[in-house]
């Protein structure tokens, strides 16, 4: 592989994948179909696709690249919304610079930015704050998108401004929450999962009892997990280990960053806040019930969605796009139709392009085709 | 941005709001404290600490050892050049 040079520790990794390989012939279901392990996060996927990781593995284990990129899963309809938003006069529109290329139905941030609307990129809600105060005339809208991990960035950023009187000040609050995600997929009749790779910067704000769940009712194995290439392996091993034992429990690999009740004053500011939306519309997977947080009354002077009219039409995605099927492991990116033809990173029609995160840009950026094993370890000796 | 990026506390700048400035590889930024300080990490006792920073927000506190890691996968990943870089460049005028 590539980067197999670089990798760190290689005699621990490839102690780790020969274990791995004996769990793996001691399961069962193994002699029929290979193993699905979803990764949530798409932090791990990028990671796994970085070091080569599924081709170290075991033809045994198949590894589903779950739907945890906030930028991809953004339905096009609220893209649209934040185009509307920032098209406005005297709208200052903030966002992290990974949503700027995410399509739109008619245009991306990028392009509404070319055309004229004041479209920024910030590195923190914070920044956008910043705008606010020092541009006292304009309207500052902040893009708030992503799970858990960035979720109680922009509910203290809304705190501060309430602290500090700023009334042009608001958030377009996008904010997903992974758990009924995570349920969503479980309930699909599409796919058959044998265990999970718990997100490791979402766990670290939540904890780990959220999961439980995952083992108690559906009895399926999760181990959050941090991002090195030994991290995701030996969190592979977990996963493997409780399946071969009958085991399912929410095991926490990643203990060196994800404290087990997670950080309590990152939920308290959620908490004040946002509060949950009865449903939210996501790109490839459609409405998942409680699946986003909305700004509570309390704060909606600091709501852009109801400061602003939005347009909030659904828009279907492009019929040629088959990101539903990737974000729930039915189908590999390359064997989308327009893969790496009429969707590349540079032109993305589908939303999974567009970060690296997303694991058709991961599959695009690092090959897709999974290597040969031996190939794979001769490298990296 | 899921990822974040590990920094160092050098400066308390806001008390009461629990803002700090952290050296990240080198470059300066304001962030938010709020999520690492509690009855045993009083703010002003933050100063030196190693924390993983997410969108300018300190989400958890590291061991220095945890930060060098952290960096140079980071940096494999490409993620910690494109990090530093939005930090850079963020608008706030």
């Amino acid at each position: 592989m590539k980067f197999a040079d670089e990798f760190r520790d290689r005699d621990k990794a490839r102690a780790l994948v020969r274990e791995i390989e004996t769990l793996a012939d001691q399961i069962e279901i193994t002699r029929t179909r290979p193993l699905n392990i979803m990764e949530v996060c798409g932090g791990h996927t990028h990671s796994i696709f970085r070091y080569g990781l599924e081709g170290m593995l075991p033809p045994s284990i198949e590894l589903v690249h779950g739907p945890g990129c906030p930028v991809c899963v953004l339905p096009m309809g609220r893209v649209d919304d934040c185009v509307a938003i920032a098209e406005r006069p005297g709208v200052i529109f903030t966002t992290f610079g990974d949503a700027m290329r995410v399509p739109g139905s008619k245009k991306s941030l990028m392009q509404a930015k070319a055309d004229g609307a004041d479209v920024r990129m910030v590195y923190s809600p914070m920044d956008a704050l910043a705008l606010a105060r020092n541009n006292p005339d304009r309207e500052v809208v902040f893009f708030g998108l992503g799970f858990e991990t960035t979720m109680p960035s922009t509910a203290l950023t809304v705190l501060q401004a309430e602290a500090d009187g700023i009334e042009n000040f608001s958030v377009f609050c996008n904010h997903i929450t992974i758990v009924p995600t995570i349920k969503a997929i479980l309930d699909s009749p599409d796919l058959h999962l044998d265990g999970f790779l718990g997100p490791g910067h979402v766990s670290m704000v939540i904890g780990t009892a959220p999961y439980e769940f995952i083992a108690d009712f559906y009895k399926r194995p999760m181990v959050v997990a941090g991002f090195e290439p030994l991290d995701v392996l030996q969190s592979i091993w977990m996963i493997l280990k409780q399946i071969s034992e009958g085991r399912a429990e929410i095991e926490n690999q990643y203990k060196r960053i994800v404290p087990e009740a997670g950080n309590d004053p990152a939920l308290a500011a959620v908490a004040r806040v946002y509060e949950l939306r009865e449903f939210f519309e996501w790109r490839g997977l459609g409405s998942i019930d409680h699946s986003g947080v909305k700004v509570r009354d309390e704060y909606a002077r600091f709501d852009a969605e109801r400061k602003f009219a939005i347009p909030n039409v659904k828009i279907a995605d492009p019929k040629s796009c088959q990101c539903g099927e990737v974000l729930k492991g039915v189908l590999k990116p390359w064997q989308c139709k327009v893969f790496g033809t009429l969707c590349t990173p540079e032109t993305p029609l589908g939303a999974l392009m567009v970060s690296p995160e997303g694991a058709c840009a991961a599959y695009y950026q690092y090959g897709g085709v999974k290597p040969q094993r031996d190939e794979t370890m001769a490298a990296a000796t | 941005m899921c990822l974040g990026i590990p920094g160092r506390i050098v400066r308390i700048d806001d008390a009461a709001k629990k803002l700090a400035t952290v050296d990240v590889s080198g470059v300066r930024r304001q962030i938010n404290i709020a999520c690492v300080v509690d009855e045993a990490h009083p703010v002003e006792s933050c100063i030196g600490d190693w924390v993983l920073v997410h969108v300018g927000f300190a989400m958890s506190r590291i061991d220095e050892h945890e930060a060098a890691q952290t960096l140079k996968i980071l940096t494999e990943l490409g993620e910690a050049q494109a990090e530093i870089e939005a930090m850079r460049q963020s608008s706030v005028h």
